[in-house]
C-alpha cells in the first residue's frame, strides 16, 4: 500500500516536471522567435514596388512603396472632438447638389455674432467645424457658400492635390498652370483634379524629399525674407529639413487674399507676418474682400492663419517644427516614421509633448486647455466689443451720419473685425501662440472702443 | 521500462529548455547586461534615439547609462539592472509600451540619487536633507535631449 502510494507520487512527480520542462522549452522557443522578430525590424524593409514621379497624383499608387506612411494618411478621415476643435459626424441627407453623407456643425449657429460680423459675406451663409484632411476637396465643393458666390479656381490651390494640374496646364512651369487655374471658374478647373492634398503635394517622387509645390507660397516666402534684408529667397534651395517641416504646412495653413481681376494667390506677407504688418499692407493695396452689409465698411475676411500665428509662439521660437506636434515620430517595429494621420496634438499627447515635456499626459492636456479657455473667454469679450461698434455704426448710419463722418468708425471696425477674425479662424484656439493671441485680442478690443468714441466726437459735434 | 523512459524523455526535455535558454541567452546578448557599456542598452532598438542623444550630450564623457540610472553600491544596481530588465523586456515583448518613454517615480529616484552622488558638493547644500528638490526637473537635458534626438535623427 505505502509502497504504490509512493509510486504514484513519482509518477505525478515525473509527469508535472516533463509538462513544466515542455512549458519551458515552448515559452523560451517563443521570446526566441520574438528576439528574431525584433531584431528583424531593425533593418530597413522598404521594397520600391511601383516607380514613381511627377505624373502619379494618386495617394494609393503612392502608399504601395510606403504602406505604413499610407494608412496613417488614410485615417485623416476619422473625425474626434478635443475640448475646443475637431468635430463629429452629422448625418446629412444626400441631394442632387449636396451628395455628402455627414458634414460637421455649424460653426454659426453656436455663436450668430460671427453672422453679424460677416453681414453681406458668403461666410455668414455657411460656415462649420474643421474636419481631417481627406475631406478638403468634398467639404470645398459642396459648401453652402459656392451657391452664394461664384468662387476662382484659385480657391483650389490649397484644397486638391495640385501638382500634376498645374504641371499639365503649364507645360511644365508650375506658375503657369497656377495663373491659368486662378483664372478659371471654380467648377470648370475642379473638374481638373481629383484628389484632396496628397503625397505628391509635399514629397519629391523621386527621393521623398519635402519640397514646397504652391507658387503663392514660393512668392510670398520671397517677398517675406526681402522685407527682411535677403532678397532672391529661393525656398526649395535655402530652406534647412527642419523649416521645411513647417513650409509644407504653411503652404496652405496661412493668411491670404486674391488679387486684381486675375484672382492671383497671394499671401500678405511683404511687410511681416505680424497682424499690424498684414493690415498694413491690405491698407497699402486698398484691399477689401467685401463691404460690410449694415456698416458699409470695407472689411477684410481672415483665413486660417496657423503658419503666421505659430511664428509667434514659443514654440515657433524653440524650432519645434508643425510636423514635430501635429505628425510626431512613431515607432512601426524598429523602424521610426512620423504619423501621417495629420491631427490635434491632444489626441497623440505621448508623441506629441511628451518627447520634450515630462509630465504626466492629464497634466499636459490641463494646461493646454487652460491656455485656450483663457483665450475662448478674451475672444467672447472681443466678439462683444465687436457687436457693440457695429450696432453703433449702424444706428448712426441710420440717423443720416455722412461717409466722412462714419469713415473713421468704420477704419477702426475693419481694423478690429480683421483682428478678431483672424484669430477666430486660426485653428488652435489661441494655443499657437497663446500672448500674441490674447494680446492681439486686446488690440481688437481697444479698435473697437476707439471706434465707439471716434462715433461719439462727430455726434457729439452734430 | 516505462519508468526509464519516461525520465529519458524528461532528461531530453529539460535538455531541450536549458539548450534553448542558453542559446537565447546568447542570441540575445544577455550578457552584455552585466557590463557597464552603454552600447548594451541599444540591444534593444527602441533606446537607440535616447543612445544617439547621450553621445552629443554633455554627459557622454563623465557618465553612461548606469551612472545615471543605477545606485551607486553594488546590490542595489545589480537589483535595479534586474526589475529594470525584467520590466523592459516585458514592455519590449509585449508591445505594450508608449513611443515617446516615460521614467517611472522609482527610476526618477535612482537618477536624482545619482546626480547627487557626483555633485554632492554643489547639491548637499542646495538640497539640505530635503528630497523635494528634483535636479532634473531643470536640468532635464544634460543626459539626453529630446532636441537632440527629434530633431537630428529623422
Amino acid at each position: 500500500m505505502a509502497l504504490d502510494q509512493s509510486a504514484s507520487r513519482n509518477r505525478w512527480l515525473l509527469f508535472s516536471t516533463v509538462v513544466l520542462a515542455a512549458i519551458a522549452a515552448a515559452a523560451i522557443a517563443g521570446l526566441l522567435v520574438n528576439i528574431f522578430k525584433h531584431k528583424e525590424e531593425t533593418k530597413n524593409p522598404f521594397f520600391r514596388v511601383v516607380e514613381l514621379n511627377d505624373q502619379i497624383a494618386d495617394p494609393a499608387i503612392w502608399g504601395k512603396n510606403f504602406p505604413m506612411q499610407y494608412d496613417l494618411y488614410s485615417r485623416t478621415v476619422d473625425e474626434k472632438r478635443t475640448l475646443y476643435g475637431g468635430s463629429e459626424a452629422l448625418p446629412h441627407s444626400p441631394t442632387e447638389g449636396d451628395p455628402r453623407e455627414s458634414v460637421t456643425a455649424s460653426k454659426l449657429e453656436k455663436d450668430p455674432r460671427l453672422i453679424e460680423m460677416w453681414a453681406g459675406y458668403a461666410f455668414s451663409k455657411d460656415y462649420r467645424e474643421k474636419r481631417g484632411h481627406a475631406y478638403m476637396l468634398t467639404d470645398q465643393t459642396f459648401t453652402e457658400r459656392q451657391k452664394v458666390v461664384k468662387q476662382p479656381g484659385t480657391c483650389l490651390h490649397c484644397h486638391a492635390s495640385m501638382v500634376v494640374a498645374y504641371n499639365q496646364l503649364g507645360k511644365g512651369d508650375i506658375f503657369k498652370g497656377f495663373e491659368a487655374i486662378d483664372q478659371m471658374p471654380y467648377f470648370e478647373a475642379r473638374k481638373l483634379v481629383t484628389y484632396p492634398v496628397a503625397c505628391i503635394d509635399c514629397h519629391d517622387p523621386s527621393t521623398m524629399q519635402l519640397r514646397i509645390t504652391r507658387p503663392a507660397f514660393i512668392e510670398a516666402m520671397r517677398a517675406l525674407k526681402a522685407s527682411q534684408g535677403k532678397p532672391n529667397y529661393d525656398v526649395n534651395q535655402m530652406a534647412t529639413r527642419q523649416e521645411m517641416r513647417s513650409f509644407v504646412c504653411g503652404q496652405c495653413h496661412v493668411e491670404y487674399y486674391f488679387k486684381g481681376p486675375e484672382k492671383r494667390l497671394v499671401y500678405p506677407w511683404a511687410k511681416g507676418l505680424r497682424l499690424e504688418n498684414i493690415v498694413a499692407y491690405y491698407d497699402e493695396e486698398k484691399f477689401k474682400d467685401w463691404t460690410h452689409a449694415e456698416t458699409g465698411a470695407e472689411v477684410l475676411k481672415a483665413q486660417h492663419p496657423e503658419f503666421e500665428t505659430w511664428n509667434q509662439g514659443i514654440h515657433a521660437r524653440s524650432g519645434v517644427a508643425c510636423a514635430d506636434c501635429h505628425m510626431p515620430y512613431l515607432r512601426e517595429g524598429g523602424l521610426k516614421i512620423s504619423d501621417h494621420w495629420v491631427r490635434s496634438p491632444l489626441l497623440n499627447i505621448n508623441r506629441a509633448c511628451q518627447t520634450c515635456h515630462r509630465w504626466p499626459e492629464q497634466e499636459l492636456k490641463d494646461r493646454v486647455e487652460e491656455i485656450q479657455t483663457r483665450f475662448f473667454e478674451t475672444r467672447n469679450l472681443a466678439m462683444d466689443a465687436l457687436m457693440d461698434l457695429i450696432h453703433d455704426l449702424k444706428a448712426a448710419k441710420a440717423a443720416n451720419a455722412s461717409d466722412a463722418q462714419l469713415a473713421p468708425a468704420r477704419n477702426f471696425q475693419r481694423k478690429a473685425q480683421f483682428y478678431i477674425d483672424f484669430l477666430v479662424s486660426e485653428n488652435s484656439m489661441g494655443f499657437h501662440a497663446d500672448q500674441y493671441s490674447v494680446k492681439s485680442l486686446a488690440e481688437a478690443i481697444n479698435f473697437c472702443r476707439q471706434g465707439q468714441l471716434a462715433l461719439r466726437t462727430k455726434l457729439t459735434m452734430q | 521500462m516505462k519508468t526509464k523512459a519516461a525520465i529519458i524523455l524528461l532528461a531530453v526535455l529539460i535538455g531541450v529548455a536549458l539548450g534553448l535558454g542558453v542559446y537565447t541567452f546568447v542570441y540575445a546578448r544577455g550578457y552584455s547586461y552585466l557590463s557597464n557599456n552603454p552600447e548594451a542598452c541599444t540591444n534593444c532598438h527602441v533606446m537607440q534615439d535616447y543612445y544617439s542623444a547621450w553621445l552629443k550630450s554633455s554627459h557622454r564623457s563623465a557618465a553612461g547609462c548606469n551612472d545615471c540610472h543605477t545606485p551607486h553600491e553594488t546590490l542595489g544596481k545589480y537589483a535595479t539592472k534586474a526589475t529594470n530588465g525584467f520590466f523592459h523586456s516585458l514592455a519590449f515583448t509585449s508591445g505594450n509600451f508608449p513611443d515617446a518613454i516615460q521614467i517611472k517615480p522609482r527610476n526618477r529616484k535612482v537618477t536624482e540619487g545619482a546626480c547627487r552622488y557626483c555633485h554632492a558638493e554643489i547639491t548637499s547644500a542646495i538640497v539640505a536633507g530635503s528630497s523635494d528638490v528634483a535636479c532634473v526637473r531643470c536640468h532635464f537635458n544634460v543626459g539626453h535631449s529630446a532636441a537632440s534626438y527629434v530633431m537630428a535623427n529623422p
